[in-house]
């Protein structure tokens, strides 16, 4: 039964590498995205970190500067 | 439509795009799942394909997707300028990574596919070579963006990219009903009778909607990277 699903009447090795392929795909995409996000929210937060207070206090006037902080402790 | 582009400002979008992601995802992770039971399965295999015919629920939505996006960027470039909306290019530029991706599959399982099908791995058929000239669109358009320093001259050049690669859109549609190809004619048409059982098309449609899913993913993460790389040169500006 396995055997069978595996070797799919001899297009097992096509069948299987198209999907293989896909998700090398998808998840090179999802990992790539993820670092560029996690690198540019990184780089946002220690910047915002290294304002003086005053500048600080303009920064988080804006509503999608608080958003992008809601998760450390800056805010 | 004040309405709609008061909801496009980046400002209030991020408030949702920045939370969508996570449900997105769960979302993306309960349709695959179905969507690979019913196409390695459940599905039945083809009288004449065999089991090759699965490769189908890969391929054939991955094209879809990948010309839905080429499309979406082309309206989203124009009416970046007819609109005088900045932000439209910016969803543009989310969307034109998944696409690339998307396109890539579709070349690499529709040659995967040729293989047992037509006895060649490759053929210079016109469904596949217009297939491969879009994916040299997509390149381009990801190319300048990263090339041109100069915010206007970019725009203009993106736009005219997806303006010159929008004509190749109905060549790819119609380049198995205008010229004799290797490749065959398309088994589901919304204006008549579909030629495929509702066995497969069943799988082949919540595939598409898993496709569809991911690539909603990719943009959203894309775009919310972004808004945030905007926001850094903000900052440097206070």
């Amino acid at each position: 039964m396995i055997n069978e699903f595996i070797y799919m009447n001899g297009y097992g090795l096509y069948v299987w590498s198209a999907f293989v392929f896909t998700l090398i795909c998808f998840t090179t995409l999802y990992v790539v995205t993820k670092i560029h996000y996690i690198k540019e929210k990184t780089k946002f937060e220690s910047k915002f970190g290294a304002l003086d207070p005053e500048k600080a206090e303009v920064a988080r006037l804006q509503t999608i500067n608080r958003e992008i902080l809601s998760r450390t402790k800056s805010i | 439509m004040k309405f709609v582009f008061k909801f496009l400002e980046p400002n209030k979008i991020f408030l949702i795009t920045s939370k969508a992601p996570k449900y997105v995802m769960a979302l993306f992770l309960i349709v695959i799942s179905i969507g690979l039971l019913e196409a390695l399965i459940f599905s039945p295999e083809d009288y004449k394909q065999s089991h090759s015919v699965r490769i189908m629920y890969v391929h054939v939505p991955a094209a879809w997707i990948t010309l839905g996006i080429f499309s979406s960027m082309t309206i989203l470039s124009i009416s970046g300028y007819i609109f005088k909306n900045k932000n439209f290019f910016l969803i543009s530029k989310s969307l034109a990574p998944s696409g690339l991706v998307f396109n890539v599959i579709a070349l690499v399982t529709g040659s995967i596919w040729g293989k047992p099908t037509w006895g060649t791995w490759w053929a210079w058929d016109a469904r596949i070579t217009s297939m491969l000239i879009l994916a040299l669109f997509y390149f381009m358009y990801l190319i300048a963006w990263r090339i041109y320093e100069n915010k206007d001259y970019v725009l203009k050049i993106t736009t005219l990219i997806t303006l010159i690669g929008i004509i190749n859109i109905p060549i790819i549609k119609y380049s198995v009903d205008w010229w004799n190809t290797l490749h065959q004619p398309a088994s589901i048409n919304l204006m008549s009778k579909s030629s495929i059982h509702s066995s497969m098309l069943f799988p082949l449609l919540i595939m598409t909607a898993a496709f569809a899913l991911f690539s909603l993913l990719i943009f959203l993460m894309k775009y919310n990277t972004e808004l945030i790389k905007i926001k850094n040169k903000g900052l440097d500006r206070l």
